[in-house]
């Protein structure tokens, strides 16, 4: 590819890049910036006189899903071999996630992707935490969360496609998990937040910077009365108070009105 | 020979011929050349008629592989698939008819929007499995370049079946049905849903069953405008007009023109006025009790959809409850609104010649339900009612699939009675199987074919509501 065209497109991620940013634009529900928007309507203005601009661009979106698809690729063959925990643990590792193993220190991968291979020895050790923040993991590889039935502590932070769907999953994890963190997914809504219902064992619940909720004060109240012995964190309700309905409850620029 | 030679040096070159002369043969008749070459322009250009005097864009095509009757959601999923099956890109020519391209009375628009797979029949269990796969992926399936993703606003909270002592049994066995079939579903005792659920009033209930995954409800106007972006963006084309008359004539909306559309096939997916189409094509003009004298038998229904505001109601976890009475009730959004109805029994069958709400029926044959299962409801206050077609399959309610037998391309996709929606993307990919490869590959769905009419094979399901 040309040069313009590989900096226009900006879909493929660099090889080897980690970083939030990468996986972030994956999502397709960024906010363009000035100058990439400068960059788009060229590409758009393109894509709409050449079917093979259009053509070239939904192959690499597809390539993307499939990318994300690869990643959350079932893990159950390991279960077989090595337990439950250890196949569990190695999925989150290969996302990037950490794992924390009962008496154990945390596992995590350093930035090139490479982690400690001594878990493989661990016979037996259910896992206690997992921590999946900015991790690819979707409906699909919740499924591999599923062999991990002690897990007590698991932080989905800002995971781009975590959604609705995803959280009916979690339900299997109900007798373990009693902390639950889903600060600053872009695609959870008070919807999804609904199914947590059946963790009843939950304590403790984060579901700060949720920005697909529509309503977070209302939202916060209605799930701590869900989950009455959880301490549900995440939304300051007196923000909502401060200023007028009409207005955005993030945009604290404005002044207050009088 | 010499003077042959010699005429043929003398001509000047090929302008100042005279026409017909080259190599000798057909005489000069120029009104018929004239036809003839307007006739080859009109075969070559795609779909246009070659009209010098007025504009005729507006009109469908002269030819068409496919002919759609019915741009709602079954007719929008069998688009996709066929555009999304086909061996060649651009091999088949797909023409969506509409008769009403704001959807006003169209059931896809005024659905509830459930998706759910406690049936009893196999095969509606894994259309609506993979219904809900597909409804999961909808930003793969449906993406157009350019375009905001899709938010479906799915509520992932699922069913909960009610059901009486002497329905146990047929629940229980039915659940077994789902589980085997990969659908997640559980059993619960009364005391369970008490425990769970503590403003249900389990008097008269058995036994219950409750989805855990893939069960919902979602907006079904965006999955509709969804699947209209994506059938445009791949070349479908769409029309808004009425089919009237055997030899596919296209009547144009609000006035006179009619324009013949040639195709190969024809899809009815019509939805609540199937039998008209059908009726369009033969089917059923014959003696009584013969395979040519089977009518199609769907025909539209009314139902209500009741809003009410009950402050004191269930919580952000309540599932969409479905009574052993009948009545059924979900929430909508934040605001401790429900939306729910009941489906009226053979006797109290409204008539379906307009839309008009009864609210009478709410009050006597509704709220003492709802009342029942949920006391808190004894202190509702309905805010608005609309109400909607069901294309009601009087037979046996379930939907029909498939080519008719003697009336070789008319294929049907309707007579869904109420559960079309959650079955659509299932049921496209069936009809574009059936259309490219001569038979059903995903899900087989050879039990809905048309020929059960003729043959008296009721294929019953149950948990209809």
């Amino acid at each position: 590819l040309s040069s313009p065209f590989s900096q226009s497109l900006r879909l493929v991620a660099p090889i080897g890049n980690r970083s939030t940013r990468g996986i972030h634009q994956l999502g397709g529900a960024v906010d363009p910036e000035s100058s990439q928007k400068k960059r788009r309507t060229m590409l758009q203005y393109l894509s709409d006189h050449f079917y093979d601009v259009e053509f070239l661009r939904g192959y690499f979106l597809q390539n993307k899903m499939d990318k994300v698809h690869q990643k959350n690729r079932s893990f159950a063959h390991l279960e077989e071999t090595h337990g439950p925990n250890n196949a569990g643990a190695f999925f989150i590792l290969k996302q990037g996630g950490a794992v924390k193993f009962r008496d154990k220190e945390w596992i995590r991968p350093d930035k090139y992707g490479h982690f400690s291979q001594e878990f493989w020895n661990f016979s037996e050790v259910p896992v206690e935490a997992v921590d999946a923040s900015d991790c690819a993991i979707n409906y699909e590889g919740l499924e591999n969360l599923h062999l991990l039935k002690e897990l007590q502590s698991l932080s989905l932070q800002r995971c781009p496609h975590m959604d609705d769907w995803c959280l009916s999953r979690l339900y299997p994890l109900a007798d373990s998990l009693q902390e639950l963190s889903l600060a600053g997914c872009p695609r959870i809504s008070e919807r999804g937040l609904a199914c947590l219902h059946h963790l009843q064992n939950l304590r403790r619940l984060d579901i700060s910077n949720l920005p697909s909720v529509s309503n977070p004060g209302l939202t916060q109240i209605l799930v701590e009365e869900m989950l009455p012995n959880c301490k549900v964190v995440g939304v300051n309700l007196a923000e909502g108070l401060k200023l007028g309905p009409e207005e955005q409850p993030q945009d604290t620029d404005r002044p207050i009105p009088a | 020979m010499l003077p042959r030679v010699l005429s043929l040096g003398v001509r000047r070159g090929p302008l100042t011929r005279r026409p017909g002369t080259l190599r000798g043969g057909f005489s000069l008749d120029w009104e018929e050349k004239l036809s003839e070459i307007k006739k080859k322009i009109q075969s070559v250009l795609p779909g246009t008629s070659l009209h010098p005097l007025y504009d005729s864009s507006h009109l469908p095509p002269d030819h068409s592989d496919v002919v759609i009757v019915g741009g709602g959601v079954l007719g929008l999923s069998v688009a996709y698939w066929l555009k999304k099956l086909e061996k060649q890109r651009g091999a088949l020519r797909v023409l969506v008819v509409e008769r009403d391209l704001t959807y006003s009375q169209a059931s896809s628009a005024l659905s509830l929007g459930g998706i759910h797979q406690q049936f009893s029949l196999p095969e509606n269990i894994h259309l609506s499995l993979f219904s809900a796969s597909f409804l999961r992926n909808i930003n793969e399936h449906l993406a157009v370049v350019d375009a905001p993703p899709l938010d479906l606003q799915f509520n992932p909270l699922g069913y909960l079946w009610l059901a009486s002592e002497k329905d146990a049994a047929a629940m229980e066995n039915n659940v077994k049905v789902q589980r085997q079939e990969g659908a997640k579903v559980c059993l619960m005792s009364p005391d369970q849903l008490r425990n769970k659920f503590p403003w249900i009033n389990t008097e008269g209930v058995a036994l219950a069953s409750y989805g855990m995954e893939d069960e919902g409800w979602f907006d079904p106007w965006c999955l509709l405008q969804g699947l209209r972006r994506k059938v445009q963006s791949m070349g479908v084309l769409f029309c808004q007009g009425e089919v009237t008359r055997e030899s596919e004539l296209v009547k144009m909306d609000n006035s006179v023109e009619y324009q013949p559309v040639e195709c190969a096939l024809v899809i009815n997916a019509a939805g609540a006025w199937s039998a008209q189409i059908a009726a369009l094509a033969g089917i059923g003009k014959g003696p009584p009790d013969t395979l040519q004298g089977t009518k199609l038998p769907v025909e539209p229904r009314k139902r209500y959809v009741y809003v009410w505001h009950c402050p004191q109601g269930p919580g952000l976890e309540s599932p969409l409850v479905a009574d052993t009475s009948g009545t059924y009730f979900r929430r909508e959004g934040l605001g401790s609104n429900y939306l729910g109805g009941r489906s009226p029994t053979e006797e109290e069958e409204p008539d379906p010649e307009n839309l008009e709400v009864d609210h009478d029926f709410f009050q006597d044959k509704v709220w003492p339900h709802l009342a029942q299962r949920v006391p808190a409801f004894e202190t509702l206050k309905v805010q608005n009612a609309w109400a909607g077609y069901y294309d009601y399959n009087t037979f046996d309610q379930n939907g029909v699939v498939g080519p008719h037998p003697l009336v070789v391309n008319m294929f049907f996709a309707t007579g869904f009675s109420g559960h079309g929606l959650q079955q659509a993307p299932g049921v496209g990919r069936a009809v574009a199987e059936m259309i490219l490869e001569g038979r059903f590959q995903t899900i087989n769905l050879d039990s809905f074919l048309f020929s059960r009419f003729y043959l008296g094979e009721k294929i019953q399901e149950d948990n209809i509501i």
